[in-house]
């Protein structure tokens, strides 16, 4: 048990020594069902924010992976933490897709 | 299930929709907002139905994705219909729609468990369909504003997404 606990702690103090140097706010929007732009890339660390402009709430949802609700005419965000090209689509309406690469 | 108001939308778009129709058989501005506000309505007294009987989390949580989109959605049409100072219009559509919809209502009413929550979900992928159809061959291009015609098309990609999302559902119940 105690072991396993060093390689968390250093992947813990590299991921706050890293991350706030590099950090970024990448911003999309949400407009009548559409993720824009519906692609992105990314470093781990960035965050991620979705603005809603429309009336109905939508998520940003990673099949067994993370989800972030956006509520109608608000904001969602979420911080990435893992390197990977991920897709991702909205569970309320699947028919809206979007795609981030995250680089490490 | 829904059989009725499919065959009144089928019925609907039919005669719509036909090469040579006349302009008479074109739905107005004032009767469209009223179908398409009918037409949510009905899904938010589904829901409301499936909320108050179902006891499986995925349907009682899809039936309330259901009733707060519809809801938005038609507050948003009643907005548009008041800035636009148009009266919607009740017209054979509706009524038909409405009229069907109350019956299959009293249907799913006497329904229970496992039975409701499919014979809920198979309408709401029968009933999304069928009002997509509707919107994408006749309502949308039978509408004259273009801000009426706007709030039609992203309700039409909304309710392609209910579409989806009820097809998840029910293959998640089998
Ligand atoms: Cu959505």
């Amino acid at each position: 048990m105690r072991a396993s606990l060093l390689p968390l702690l250093a992947a813990l103090t590299l991921a706050l020594v890293a991350s706030p140097a590099l950090a970024a706010t990448i911003e999309l929007t949400i407009d009548k069902l559409v993720f824009s732009p519906a692609s992105v890339e990314a470093k781990v660390g960035d965050t991620i924010e979705w603005t809603n402009k429309d009336v109905i709430a939508h998520t940003a949802t990673v099949k067994g992976g993370w989800e972030v609700t956006i509520p109608p005419k608000s904001k969602g965000r979420i911080t990435l933490k893992q390197a990977g090209a991920v897709d991702y689509f909205c569970r309320f309406h699947p028919n809206m897709k979007g795609h981030l690469e995250v680089s490490p | 299930m829904f059989i009725r108001p499919t065959a009144a939308l089928a019925a609907f778009l039919l005669a719509g929709a036909a090469p040579y129709a006349r302009a008479a058989e074109k739905p107005t501005d004032p009767q469209i907002a009223h179908i398409a506000y009918t037409a949510g309505t009905i899904d938010i007294e589904a829901a409301k139905l499936a909320i108050k009987k179902s006891r499986t989390k995925e349907v009682v949580d899809f039936a309330k994705d259901m009733e707060r989109d519809h809801e938005a959605v038609n507050k948003q049409a009643l907005d548009l219909v008041k800035k636009l100072k148009v009266t919607p219009e009740d017209n054979a559509t509706s009524q038909a729609l409405a009229k069907a919809a109350k019956e299959e209502r009293a249907k799913l009413a006497k329904l229970k468990g496992a039975a409701f929550d499919k014979a809920y979900i198979e309408n709401e992928v029968a009933y999304h369909k069928q009002v997509d159809s509707a919107l994408e061959t006749l309502l949308i291009p039978s509408a004259s504003n273009t801000e009426l015609k706007s709030l039609l098309e992203t309700g039409l990609k909304i309710f392609q997404g209910h579409e989806q999302h009820a097809e998840h559902v029910a293959g998640a119940l089998k």
